[in-house]
């Protein structure tokens, strides 16, 4: 049996998708009841939702065999765990964004506002940039328009937030997509099994 | 003074099944004091798994810390000699932040060192002893091994970056062909190389399916041939079921070289074993000699175990203020040479699980109640 986590939301109902077509279906999850966990036993798996920020930690403490997470979640957390398919959706990208009239100063500390601290300092870090990281939960683009902060590392999609704030992209960081992950253990006793279900999906992209 | 089995913790009776199988082998025991100075770590940071070391000030100034690794201690404190193999094994706790964690944790690990003349004997020595490990832990594990001469070889061939080959190690490791593709490409890199390099990391199993397909790649002859040879040893200890080939076991390449490897038991979501050949540490340290060990993470294995006892006592043993307390003393003593476990209290615990409750009588006679 292979327990699954997927990212509750829109993006978990396409990646359920792709297990669907992959021949992992397991009709009872699309039924609308307060159920956590659909099993096919004829198939061998067990689905479950999870928030997108916690599928990493269900896969690497084994409570999943496998998962979908954003690259954003593996940057920020560096879960141990294996990434074997970029699933190719959910695709946005990791940048940093700033008020449209913004100049840089490299002179002065750069504060970013951001809730991705590890990406955001990787990043500064490896330009030799000296910054000052505000951690915030939500709401990320407010900062740069209360004085806060200069500029914000945060995912863009579409970009139409920061447009509707006057704020533009000033740099990409890095591309981000849903990836397929496994736990390095189950991995190791469960090759088969989670070798199918990787070259199933990879049929796909 | 006799015990039963059933007083010791599992991760217990596994420490003494390894220091029983270590010693077997001839490793000697070492002992190590809980602090060491900070030095020796701050000089070596990456060598550690986690570098958050806890240091406090010794009285004459000096600054300690709580040990959070053992094999740098043993490296420090072994002397080169020529011909001969240092050959010690420990279990100790140490102290660090476990990945995933923020708070500093006590770990207890075993393990053994191998310091000298390496030969390939003292590697599949090591590598045996490693999978006996995890034997003494559970019929279902694995060990996982890798050589990194082999994967240098090919990164070396590809001409990348230090930077790039570190940051192809590291996809290496998390079995990310996809990137690592994208990160060859944009180095450069000839089409014929990146294929030659995903298909030797993308390929694991066992030894007699992945040996071929290295020869067939040109990996590195020596590697191969001393990655044969190893697998021979192991297969003639009965190991062949256990062990796979696999380059995703990847140890920082400016310490380790050669041979690597990692454990896994079944129903432990982690990595519980993990080792190397470490020459490069010891050069770091200007030492001539080579260097092979690994360490067993016992914290993993907390909540492996089951079958820990059900029971806090198999008898409560009920008195009153009036009871005699001599006869009360003589009747316990009687209960635990019978080799039940016995609590005497005056009113029943409210949270204790025990077999049976028993009174004493004015006259020192047991009743079952």
């Amino acid at each position: 049996m292979l327990n699954v986590a997927l990212p509750k939301g829109r993006l978990g109902e396409k990646v359920y998708d792709m297990f669907e077509k992959a021949g992992y279906e397991c009709p009872s999850i699309r039924e609308k009841n307060r159920k956590l966990l659909f099993t096919n036993e004829e198939k061998g798996i067990c689905y479950f939702w999870v928030k997108p920020s916690d599928v990493a930690i269900y896969v690497e403490r084994g409570a999943a065999d496998i998962g979908v997470a954003g690259k954003d979640i593996l940057l920020e957390y560096e879960p141990e765990v294996y990434e074997l398919l970029d699933l190719d959706i959910g695709k946005c990208m990791m940048a940093v964004a700033a008020p449209n009239d913004y100049i840089d100063r490299p002179q002065r500390t750069l504060r970013v506002a951001t809730k991705f601290e590890r990406i955001a300092a990787d990043y500064y870090a490896s330009i030799g940039r000296d910054i000052d990281i505000i951690h915030l939960n939500g709401s990320i683009e407010l900062a740069p328009l209360l004085g806060l902060s200069d500029v914000i590392v945060d995912i863009v999609e579409t970009g139409s937030t920061l447009k509707a704030n006057n704020l533009s992209v000033v740099e990409r960081i890095v591309d981000i997509s849903a990836r397929f992950i496994a736990n390095k253990a189950s991995y190791e006793f469960k090759k088969n099994e989670i070798s199918r279900v990787t070259e199933a999906l990879a049929k796909q992209l | 003074m006799d015990y039963r089995e059933s007083v010791l913790k599992s991760e217990e009776k596994t420490v003494f099944l390894l220091r029983s199988l270590y010693q077997s082998f001839g490793y000697r025991q070492y002992k190590m004091s809980k602090f060491e100075e900070y030095d020796l770590y701050a000089g070596n940071k990456d060598f550690l798994i986690s570098d958050n070391i806890i240091t406090f000030t010794d009285t004459n100034g000096r600054l300690m810390a709580l040990k959070p690794d053992v094999t740098l201690s043993i490296v420090r404190n072994t002397k080169d000699t020529d011909g001969s193999v240092s050959k010690v094994f420990y279990d100790e706790n140490v102290y660090r932040i476990p990945k995933g964690s923020h708070a500093y944790k006590e770990i207890l690990q075993a393990g053994l060192e191998c310091i000298g003349e390496i030969d390939n004997y003292c590697l599949g020595e090591v590598l045996y002893l490693a999978s006996a490990s995890l034997a003494a832990i559970s019929q279902g594990y694995l060990l996982n091994i890798s050589h990194l001469g082999i994967i240098s070889g090919l990164l070396n061939d590809m001409a990348l970056s230090p930077e790039q080959s570190q940051a192809a190690l590291r996809l290496i490791g998390e079995k990310n062909m996809h990137e690592l593709k994208r990160l060859c490409e944009a180095a450069g890199c000839s089409a014929a190389d990146i294929t030659r390099l995903i298909r030797v990391v993308s390929t694991n199993g066992a030894p007699e399916d992945v040996l071929p397909v290295l020869a067939e790649c040109g990996c590195d002859a020596e590697a191969v041939r001393q990655l044969e040879e190893l697998c021979r040893i192991l297969r003639s200890a009965g190991e062949a079921d256990h062990i796979v080939i696999d380059f995703s076991v990847v140890n920082d390449m400016s310490y380790y070289n050669g041979i690597v490897f990692r454990g896994y038991i079944e129903g432990v979501p982690n990595g519980i074993l993990s080792g190397g050949q470490y020459d490069k540490l010891l050069r770091k340290m200007g030492r001539k000699a080579r260097a092979v060990g690994f360490a067993v993470y016992l914290d993993f294995l907390e909540r492996f175990y089951e079958q820990e006892p059900d029971l806090d006592a198999d008898v409560v043993l009920l008195y009153t203020p009036e009871t005699d307390q001599e006869i009360l003393f003589r009747a316990v003593r009687q209960l635990t040479a019978e080799g039940l476990r016995v609590t005497a209290q005056k009113e029943l615990p409210k949270k204790l699980r025990y077999g049976r409750v028993m009174r004493i009588n004015p006259e020192g006679v047991l009743e079952t109640c």
